[in-house]
């Protein structure tokens, strides 16, 4: 008997929408790829610093910021593939323990830039495990509106560091390039 | 590592008039004594690392917060960051790198001698301004000239400790 695969339903644009229809001060990083154009999209903001290179890094640029700004909230937005090249820089993070930090994983378990390659999320690999084992207080993996309206209340005001995989669809959205 | 104390101690001054406020390291023997004290002393965040790349791209994030920061490594480490220099790089984020050397002077481990050797040109070919401190008197003022061309020059520079300055290493201690 196989365990049951929840299929995905959510849209990553849409998702990123949902996100920062509560944005006020936050500073936002992005991880190269999609969801540098995903949060360009959406929320073209000065508060926003893009990553377009440096594939493994947007999650220790955003725990750089989130130590030298703690009064401030900091939101990494990235894709599976570039967190699985930076899955240490985690457990770094969890070390540091900044309260006003959220990791925001846009999962499509494919290397979207590339030619859709499947990233390992693809067979299986749970990156919110990762995330709860080497210690995040929340790490959860979001299939379902009703998650993503849960996980977004916390993104903004849970006591962190938070971390989220959002499992979103594999879809060809417009390269939208920040102003 | 005993003959350390004495330029760990003068570049911690260093970093503290710089008004450094991370140090973010993988440790090394020969940066023993420096990561002591920065994680004896409150004003600074003291961030261990579980590679190299991570303190690169930590560092641009605290320069984006406004804070000055320090990366301190082995020279195996040099070859974990190339590709994440392409950050500083591109948006020129000052970058203060203090990097002890091994593969060089009196190397007894093999292994250490290709990255060793290959330090200065792969961060040359990125850009990275390059010093080196072949005597233990020279390190302090060395760093001290690497902070000034970091964070008021604005570039990415590294500091290269020399094998010879720190000793060899004594796998008995």
């Amino acid at each position: 008997m196989s365990i049951a695969i929840p299929k995905i339903t959510l849209a990553r644009r849409p998702v990123v929408t949902k996100i920062l229809e509560s944005r006020k001060d936050e500073l936002l990083i992005t991880g190269l790829g999609a969801p540098t154009w995903d949060v360009a999209s959406v929320s073209d903001h000065q508060n926003n610093f893009y990553l377009w290179g440096g594939m493994g890094g947007a999650v220790s640029t955003g725990l750089g910021l989130a130590l030298a700004k703690p009064e401030r909230r900091v939101l990494v937005f990235t894709g599976d593939g570039e967190m699985l090249m930076g899955l240490g820089s985690l457990a770094t993070v969890a070390v540091q323990k900044p309260k006003n930090f959220a990791v925001i994983v846009l999962d499509n378990e494919r290397y979207g830039e590339t030619g859709m390659q499947k990233t390992a999320t693809a067979s299986g690999v749970d990156l919110s495990l990762v995330a709860r084992g080497v210690g995040f207080h929340i790490a959860r993996t979001i299939w379902t509106l009703d998650e993503l309206s849960e996980a977004t209340n916390e993104i903004y005001s849970a006591h962190g560091p938070v971390f989220y995989d959002v499992k979103v669809q594999r879809s060809d959205d417009p390269m939208v390039l920040p102003e | 590592m005993v003959e350390s104390v004495s330029w760990s101690d003068k570049v911690f001054s260093v970093l503290c008039e710089a008004e450094v406020k991370q140090v973010a390291y993988v440790p090394d023997a020969g940066h023993q004594r420096l990561i002591k004290l920065c994680i004896d002393y409150n004003e600074i965040k003291h961030v261990p690392l579980t590679s190299e790349q991570e303190g690169i791209a930590l560092l641009g994030g605290a320069w984006l917060g406004g804070e000055r920061g320090a990366l301190l490594m082995q020279s195996s480490g040099v070859g974990n960051v190339i590709n994440m220099l392409s950050v500083p790089n591109e948006c020129r984020f000052p970058l203060l790198m203090i990097v002890t050397m091994r593969g060089e002077w009196a190397e007894f481990n093999p292994w250490q001698i290709p990255m060793g050797q290959a330090v200065e040109t792969t961060l040359k070919a990125m850009g990275v301004i390059v010093l080196r401190a072949a005597e233990e008197c020279l390190i302090s003022e060395t760093v001290s000239s690497a902070s000034k061309l970091a964070f008021e020059g604005g570039r990415m520079v590294a500091v290269l400790i020399s094998q010879r300055a720190l000793g060899q290493k004594d796998w008995n201690k």
